[in-house]
């Protein structure tokens, strides 16, 4: 192991390689539940040729590499579960290019999401990227490797459906460039060539270390304001999700249910972001989608809420903090959450499950969706809180967390960012013919096993 | 329990917020900046700290450099979102007492306690040279009708650069004719960094020290050349009293303003750089621009980070000494004097004695020295004074 300390000390500066034990600690771990476990070294490179060396010693040591980025997907897909070498590429952070003309940006995988809106917004104040709810220290390509969503996600998808290039380490060391970037100096599209991009996204740094990205960038519009409909029925959300996306006025819609404080209790808001560049434009939109909605406000089963102006700007707010106070709710420092990726049409079964299952644990909740595209799928997180500091919440927790991701698959859902066992209990559900075709893939490029061990892994 | 918050500390969820500028320009943290491993950011800390108190690791020099590192710049206050973040450094201070209690503090820590305790400074330098620099200034007698104790503090007594700001500001008092003394070989560590490295018994017996003085003399008003005794006096000794406690600039602001004190023109682009203890931990962002502008042909220019965003130098909490940030291009010094070099400033301007030693001394290992001067704020009035 020494001689593996020392040949990465050759590849980037000593005080960037760790073996220490508080190093090994603290990356053994992300604030999820999943259990920990230590890498034998932490190494932070500046440059891909650094990355590509470091992929190099362990393929040829074969030893275990984890890419990390802000460490915050709560599943623990970077928990190095047969120890090796984590590469945290958060020294990898400048932004390389921004064309304004075709809206796309190229930045390197450490930079994360509250560094790039700043960029942004003092360079480029017209244009945006699709942020998500994450705290700011995610990073951009960390996100996008787990399929993340963001503010723009109701208006163009998946942030991962964004992505205009890439370069990649592969688990064997060569370097490759993904995208019109492979053939041109710009990193435009993905299109028209066949998407290798999908052989990176969704596989948790399983296939190789993405060094590069290219992202499209959005208009940026002067106003923003929200709405928040409320209704006490789950069976009426997948209609509300209809007639507005189909108005096609919002910048994103989410929807937001827990018990606490009481007066939340037993309602369902759905909060409908506006953008526009004038007043007139705002209004506009705020119409269409009041319109919209009359026959439920008529109906009396639904209506707009009142805003204070706290509330309205912790809601606008981009990253938005309260996602994170959700850990302290309980004042346990914990959340963990199962978000599945389910039809729109779901939401009502799984609020269902959802009540049935904190109930049976004795446990609090928090939920949040998001509305991918025009209501053609949502994210529904199933989110509890938990005490670090009390075993036996984290155990009940856990286990809500199992029947959670059980309970996803049942309603027809895909849990989204799934830990190692929801990714086993995914594997066993899927069709045989993908999941060979995964493993296939997997082997043809990581011979020897390398890449994020236990992640998307059949037994 | 071994140290206080023991049962709060696991409430930090390791969300990175308390790394970055309140608009995330850029990391914002002195010590995560300098090593870049999560294991040196506030949340790493505080997880580090919970997994030692649990016993799920041991103490080590490492763990100790990690916890000592943190200039307690209250960064992570400002930024946290969650309802505790006022405690966050008090947690880091309860372990560093632990710490202290169990004598497991690294070597440079131990003897900067050790030099306060026996000489009442941190580099165990004579006590009859603490007014070495103070030629001509009386001593603040209780016989005196002296309107102000000017408090000098162990920069201003020792290092060359806080004696600069002593001289100047000394000057400036006698100047518009404000009555002043100071305590000379008297005068001890007003604590500030002890209680934040957290030897709390050797706090009080300072502060209690000090206080006793302070009433003995029938002091009324104390003027402190550095926003940390500012910042103990005002906010951690207690049992002060009636006695006033002022940072000089609050006084020279004041001054200022009602004298009609005239100014000459410098011509000049400079910026300012807030302390930690005068800025975030007082709120005191004010005085000090109102004294720049106030000079005439003097253009202020603000750097990215500024006020309650404001980067630290790197020398709370006792790194002013012992350094934990240092010895890289990395080192929040020489990040902080980078920054200012790139506003267009020529000069960048301090109003505490730490920063100004933390950072001249990073202008000139960056090589800066031709291209951007350093000055305390009081240093700047009197040679407009002078000019006049």
């Amino acid at each position: 192991m020494q001689s593996i300390y020392k040949s990465l000390t050759k590849i980037v500066d000593e005080e960037f390689v760790s073996n220490q034990k508080e190093e090994l600690y603290i990356y053994s771990q992300d604030p999820g539940m999943m259990e920990p476990h230590e890498p034998d070294f932490v190494v932070m490179p500046k440059t891909t040729e650094e990355v590509q060396e470091i992929v190099k010693l362990a393929n040829k040591e074969k030893i275990p590499i984890v890419p990390v980025g802000g460490s915050l997907s709560l599943s623990g897909l970077v928990i190095p579960h047969q120890g090796g070498i984590v590469v945290d590429l958060r020294r990898m952070d400048q932004v390389l290019e921004v064309n304004e003309e075709s809206r796309y940006i190229v930045f390197e995988a450490g930079l994360t999401t509250g560094k790039l809106k700043a960029y942004l917004e003092k360079y480029h104040p017209l244009l945006r990227f699709s942020i998500p709810d994450a705290p700011p220290s995610a990073t951009v390509v960390g996100n996008i490797v787990i399929h993340g969503q963001g503010r723009l996600t109701q208006q163009y998808g998946f942030n991962s459906d964004m992505v205009t290039g890439m370069e990649v380490v592969l688990p064997t060391g060569e370097v490759c460039k993904i995208g019109s970037g492979s053939v041109s100096p710009y990193w435009f599209s993905l299109a028209p060539l066949p998407d290798l991009a999908g052989l990176f996204l969704g596989w948790f740094g399983t296939t190789g270390i993405i060094t590069k990205m290219g992202l499209k960038l959005y208009p940026k519009k002067k106003l923003r304001d929200i709405e928040v409909f409320a209704v006490e029925d789950p069976n009426l959300v997948p209609d509300v999700i209809q007639r507005v996306t189909h108005t096609e006025m919002s910048e994103d819609i989410f929807t937001g249910a827990q018990p606490y404080p009481p007066v939340f209790k037993d309602i369902i808001m759905i909060g409908i972001l506006l953008t526009g560049d004038s007043k007139e434009e705002l209004e506009f939109k705020r119409k269409m989608i009041w319109d919209a909605l009359q026959c439920h406000i008529d109906s009396k089963e639904g209506g707009f809420m009142m805003m204070t102006p706290d509330v309205k700007q912790d809601l606008l707010e981009m990253p938005t903090s309260s996602t994170t106070r959700f850990a302290d709710v309980k004042k346990g420092g914990g959340f963990e959450y199962c978000g599945p990726i389910i039809p729109v049409e779901k939401f009502p079964e799984a609020f269902t499950r959802l009540l049935e299952i904190t109930k049976k644990y004795g446990i609090t909740f928090g939920n949040a969706g998001r509305v991918i595209g025009r209501s053609h799928s949502m994210m529904f997180s199933f989110g509890y809180p938990f005490n670090r500091a009390d075993p036996e919440n984290i155990e009940r927790t856990k286990n809500a967390l199992h029947d959670t991701n059980v309970a996803s698959l049942d309603i027809g859902g895909v849990p989204w960012k799934p830990e190692v066992p929801a990714q086993k209990m995914i594997m066993e559900k899927m069709d045989k013919s993908t999941l060979e075709l995964m493993q296939r893939i997997k082997k043809v490029l990581d011979p020897n096993g390398i890449m994020n061990p236990g992640n998307w892994e059949v037994e | 329990m071994m140290y206080d918050y023991a049962d709060q500390i696991h409430r930090c969820f390791k969300c990175g917020y308390c790394k970055f500028s309140n608009n995330y320009t850029d990391f914002n943290c002195p010590s995560y900046n300098r090593f870049r491993f999560e294991s040196y950011s506030t949340g790493g800390r505080l997880w580090l700290i919970w997994a030692w108190s649990k016993g799920e690791i041991e103490w080590s020099e490492h763990l100790a450099n990690i916890v000592f590192s943190c200039a307690a710049c209250r960064n992570c206050v400002e930024q946290c979102p969650m309802r505790f973040n006022e405690d966050i450094v008090d947690w880091i201070i309860g372990a560093r007492s632990d710490m202290v209690e169990k004598g497991l503090i690294p070597a440079s820590v131990g003897e900067f306690l050790d030099n306060i305790h026996k000489y009442g400074n941190p580099w165990g330098m004579p006590r009859n040279e603490r007014d070495i620099w103070a030629e001509g200034i009386n001593r603040y007698t209780i016989d005196d009708d002296n309107e102000y104790l000017f408090y000098v503090g162990c920069v201003g007594s020792y290092e060359k650069q806080g004696q600069q700001m002593a001289k100047s500001v000394a000057d400036f008092l006698r100047t518009t004719g404000v009555s002043f003394g100071i305590l000379g070989s008297d005068e001890d560590c007003d604590g500030n960094e002890v209680l934040f490295t957290g030897e709390k018994g050797l706090f009080r017996e300072l502060a209690d020290k000090n206080i006793e003085k302070f009433k003995e003399l029938n002091v009324k008003k104390i003027i402190t050349l550095s926003p940390h005794a500012y910042n103990s006096m005002k906010n951690k000794y207690g049992g002060l009293g009636e006695i006033k406690v002022y940072h000089y600039t609050q006084v020279f602001s004041e001054i200022i303003n009602s004298n009609n004190i005239e100014l000459s023109d410098l011509n000049i682009k400079v910026t300012y750089h807030d302390p930690c203890f005068l800025g975030r931990y007082n709120s005191i962002y004010e005085p000090p621009r109102e004294i720049i502008k106030g000079i005439p042909g003097v253009e202020l220019i603000e750097m990215e980070r500024t006020r309650e965003n404001s980067f630290c130098c790197g020398g709370g909490s006792g790194n002013f000494v012992f350094d934990l940030l240092g010895r890289s291009s990395n080192s929040p010094s020489r990040i902080r004097v980078r920054e200012a070099y790139e506003t267009g400033a020529e000069l960048l301007i301090v109003s505490c004695p730490s920063c100004y030693c933390m950072l001249e001394e990073a202008i000139k290992t960056e090589g800066l020295e031709e291209k951007l001067m350093i000055k305390d704020i009081s240093e700047l009035v009197i040679e407009s004074i002078k000019n006049k």
